[in-house]
């Protein structure tokens, strides 16, 4: 499939961004979260840098809630592309048995991800990370700059950020502070698509339909990944054909009925969908500002 | 209201179908625009509108706006659809916009990123952020208000920041009755202003965003207008230019180095085109080579495209270094280390001529200053008004100084090589969006003259290693007493010194500055400029200056060699230095007979870098030069035995 000039104008911007960044931090490193849009992020990266191997390792923070197959799938590439990989696991926490059943989704998310990944930048001082996010996903995302400025304690001021000019990052930080970097913040999820299926970039299996065990829970369809999640009265596993728009924590990232089993499928279904993709997400329906207030706390 | 995101696919699509709908989406065009204009003249309404009406929204972004408009909305039952943009709780609860927001649609013809920007001038910073990157600006007026000083100061800066094509949305047209005569007159004092300011492509638009009048559907109610309505200007707007034309110009992002044997430099190619064996030029060293490999992940191209970022290697094996640029031979770049520019001040702390910034421009920093501020710009009549501080929000003409020359182009021009931004080096707040005018003459006629006989041998001639020891403290610490006391004491070591003092300074070289922030700054420029030629001539030297503020300090002291400047903070408490108020002028102050004085109308930014701290509370002056003349000992200052003793 050749080329479209409006994939190529944003995977050229991504570059530019990524070589901006890695000339001038000390010590960056790439947020993966094994998803979609970290998929097209590592790729971007290894587009960046080639014949080089992209100069920052890969981390991801597992809140050891996630499905097995993103597991799977992201041990086997981190060894194909060549690129250290990380992984953080906040201890205390599970020392601590935190886990979304037990604790409920809002102390899970704070505890096993935003303290966790607090915890990671700070336990290897990096000093800039880049992230998959897009401004089309949500709200308060369509505001955040591409360079974007945390403080010593990891907090966004949304209302305080950095003029951000053509395509002239700044990037200097003081000794403690941190920049979030997001490479594909012009995006749309049917770039994203696209330029997945453009470039043949391999997926999680996740996101292709296929029969799983799932239970149906507060208008949500939770698929049963593991013996971990404690069945309610009532509340019978069914095998349905299934695939998922998100992926996280199994426990927080509801499923959609879907025959979609290939890319275009997918793509397909993507745009008669009526509903957004974060939908899916557990998470985002806590509160109307819930996803900003996150993020000044220091969620990615 | 089912609102489903456009498509026309039907629901039982074949795989070549959906390649074939994926390739025509791929070949559509994109537009970038923004939208601006005063508080309250509707943007993120009329944002709203557009992605409503081009069915853009989400059945449950839908069903949280219905939920938000009865608790946040401005329209009573009605849905609000300025909320669906107002992306912060803070705008949300407070019914404004902060911060630019950016959106994405599609429609049959073309792709779009929105960015809406705010509209209350403290907010301004972020209007210019939006406006940067933009093809196209949507500048709302309220019918009812017409033009006013924010569409003035918005427009100006779309014309600043060279964005060609004007659509003038005269919205809320519904609370003039839709009345004609309300349209025209406002679109004529528009465009009397717009002509002064050099924006010569407008296209008024007489709408209601809240009603959808000429937004996407042709109004009923205002059958006088025959234009197009929003989206069919924005439909067939000009796209971004062409950059494809005209020499290349790549400016060297990273240095690609994975083993010995390859070394090649990644970037984006702003403008032009390059293929393997064309002849270039490496600016600012004005070396020449050839290009002999484009790399990139997918495999070398034959070509490469302004907009493309690729990876080039040379045929000769010559340094390049990030910051420099690769150009055609022929029509190269010329460089220049001053430049007369338009400067946007973003920050609320005022910008000081003479103080150093950080200057970024196509990927490199330069320390750099302002070495004149010609003027500001009134945005209210295009007046050229005196100024000796830019304020947040103004808008300047100045000259800037480099400390090392670099390849540029007209703003105008050329983007890439003619923007940048100003960083403070203290902060790292990005202060100020700057544009090229052009390269001035003089820098390229000033060359440093070499001499032979160097910093070295004027020193090892006095068998001395030259320094500066940089008093600062308030009025009164006893910054002058004690500098003058360890003076004596290395004039009878046989060292050749010389005492810069504040107030003798004052009577002669600095004798046209007064004491407000911007005098102080350029007082302390000169200073250390002195004391820097006097260092290179071999001189130990003692400033005593009140020197208030970090910048400055830090400033002076990378004017110098490493461990030359040496910053003694003359630590007496304000108490103190009014009791003691050797030349009465704190009992001026007090009486309001002098302003800003350091104390108090004027602040003290104690040091955070100062190699030695004394207190005069605790020891005379006496013991203090004692001190440091140990200090000096200890520090290796004062090895060897002084003039030929």
């Amino acid at each position: 499939m050749k080329s479209s000039p409006h994939l190529h104008a944003l995977e050229a911007e991504a570059i530019h961004i990524f070589r901006e960044v890695a000339a001038e931090c000390r010590k960056p490193v790439m947020l993966y979260s094994i998803g979609k849009d970290s998929s097209v992020l590592l790729h971007l990266a290894m587009k960046a840098f080639y014949p080089s191997i992209p100069p920052f390792p890969i981390m991801h923070v597992d809140t050891t809630w996630k499905f097995r197959e993103m597991i799977e799938f992201r041990d086997k590439l981190a060894a194909d592309l060549g690129m250290e990989l990380i992984v953080h696991i906040n201890q205390e926490g599970v020392d601590q048995g935190i886990g979304p059943f037990s604790h409920g989704s809002a102390v899970h998310t704070d505890v096993m991800k935003t303290q966790a990944l607090k915890q990671a930048l700070n336990r290897h001082g990096f000093d800039a990370a880049f992230g998959g996010a897009r401004r089309d996903e949500e709200k308060s995302r369509a505001k955040e700059r591409v360079i974007s400025f945390r403080s010593d304690l990891h907090r966004w001021d949304p209302k305080n950020q950095r003029p951000e000019l053509w395509n002239i990052y700044n990037t200097r930080i003081n000794p403690g502070e941190s920049i979030r970097v997001f490479p594909l913040s012009n995006w749309t999820e049917l770039d994203i698509w696209q330029y997945i299926y453009q470039e043949q970039i391999p997926m999680v299996p996740l996101y292709f339909a296929a029969e799983r065990p799932v239970v149906a829970r507060n208008g949500t369809l939770i698929m049963v990944d593991d013996d971990r999640m404690p069945l309610e009265p009532g509340e019978t596993p069914k095998l349905e054909m299934v695939r998922f728009r998100t992926l996280g924590c199994y426990p927080l990232t509801g499923a959609v009925r879907s025959q979609a089993a290939t890319l275009p499928e997918i793509i397909q279904e993507m745009l008669l969908s009526t509903t957004s993709e974060r939908q899916g997400r557990v998470i985002d329906q806590d509160s109307d500002a819930s996803m900003e207030r996150k993020k000044q706390e220091g969620y990615f | 209201m089912a609102a489903a995101p456009q498509n026309t696919l039907a629901k039982e699509t074949p795989q070549a179908e959906i390649e074939a709908y994926l390739a025509e989406q791929g070949q559509k065009g994109l537009l970038r625009f923004l939208t601006c204009g005063s508080v309250d003249d509707g943007k993120s309404t009329l944002i709203g509108r557009l992605l409503f009406d081009a069915k853009q929204i989400f059945e449950d972004q839908l069903s949280s706006l219905e939920s938000d408009s009865k608790r946040f909305g401005t329209q009573g039952q009605n849905m609000d659809l300025a909320l669906l943009v107002d992306g912060l709780a803070a705008e949300r609860e407070q019914g404004i916009t902060i911060d630019v927001a950016y959106r994405f649609f599609a429609t049959d013809k073309r792709k779009f990123i929105v960015a809406d920007t705010p509209g209350h001038e403290q907010y301004t910073r972020n209007m210019a952020t939006g406006a940067s990157t933009a093809d196209l600006a949507i500048i709302l007026v309220d019918a009812r208000n017409g033009v006013v000083t924010q569409t003035r100061r918005h427009s100006h800066i779309v014309a600043l920041l060279g964005i060609k094509q004007v659509v003038l949305a005269v919205n809320k047209m519904d609370l003039v009755a839709y009345e004609e005569d309300n349209f025209k007159a406002i679109v004529a004092d528009y465009l009397a202003f717009a002509h002064s300011i050099g924006l010569e492509n407008v296209t008024p638009i007489p709408l209601s965003a809240l009603n959808g009048e000429n937004v996407l559907n042709p109004s009923t109610a205002m059958p006088w207008y025959r234009g197009e309505t929003l989206m069919i200007a924005l439909e067939t707007a000009e796209l971004a230019v062409d950059h494809a034309s005209g020499p290349a110009r790549f400016p060297v992002q990273w240095v690609n180095r994975p083993d010995p044997g390859f070394r090649g430099y990644s970037g984006t190619l702003a403008a032009g085109r390059l293929r393997p064996g064309d002849e270039i030029v490496v600016l600012p060293a004005a070396k020449t080579s050839r290009i002999e490999r484009i790399v990139t992940h997918g495999g070398d191209l034959e070509e490469a495209v302004a907009g493309d970022a690729v990876t080039l290697t040379l045929t000769d094996d010559i340094d390049v270094s990030r910051g420099g640029v690769i150009a055609s031979v022929e029509g190269r770049p010329k460089t220049s280390d001053q430049f007369r520019v338009h400067l946007i001040w973003m920050q609320g702390e005022q910008l000081l001529p003479g103080r150093s910034y950080l200057l970024k421009s196509a990927n490199q920093i330069t320390p750099a200053s302002v070495s004149e501020l010609k003027y500001k710009i009134n945005i209210n009549n295009q007046d050229h008004e005196a100024a000796k501080v830019l304020e947040l929000n103004e808008i300047g003409i100045c000259n800037i100084s480099l400390s090392a020359p670099i390849a540029f182009e007209p703003y105008s021009k050329d983007r890439t090589l003619g923007s940048f931004i100003l960083i403070d080096r203290l902060t790292n707040h990005t202060v100020a969006a700057g544009m090229i005018n052009f390269g001035l003459r003089r820098a390229t006629n000033i060359h440093w003259q070499s001499v032979a006989v160097d910093k070295q041998a004027r020193a090892g001639q006095k068998h001395q290693r030259p320094s500066v020891l940089w008093f600062t403290g308030l009025s009164g610490s006893g910054k002058s007493t004690i500098a003058n006391i360890v003076e004596q004491k290395l004039h009878a070591m046989n060292r050749h010194t010389y005492l810069l003092d504040g107030d003798n300074v004052r009577h002669g070289l600095n004798r046209d500055l007064g004491f407000t922030d911007a005098d102080r700054v350029e007082n302390i420029r000169r200073v250390g400029e002195v004391a820097k030629l006097m260092v290179d001539s071999g001189l130990m030297v003692q400033t005593a200056f009140i020197s208030p503020f970090r910048a400055e300090r830090r400033m002076v002291r990378d004017l110098m060699a490493e461990g030359e400047f040496l910053e003694i903070y003359v630590d007496t408490p304000l108490e103190v230095c009014e009791q003691r108020d050797p030349k009465g002028l704190y009992e001026k102050a007090r009486a309001g007979e002098i302003k800003n004085f350091t104390g108090y109308d004027s602040p003290y930014e104690e040091p955070d870098l100062a190699e030695l701290t004394i207190n005069t509370v605790e020891q005379s002056a006496e013991q203090a030069a004692d001190k440091i003349i140990e200090f000096l000992k200890e520090r290796g200052y004062l090895e060897g035995n002084g003039n030929g003793a």
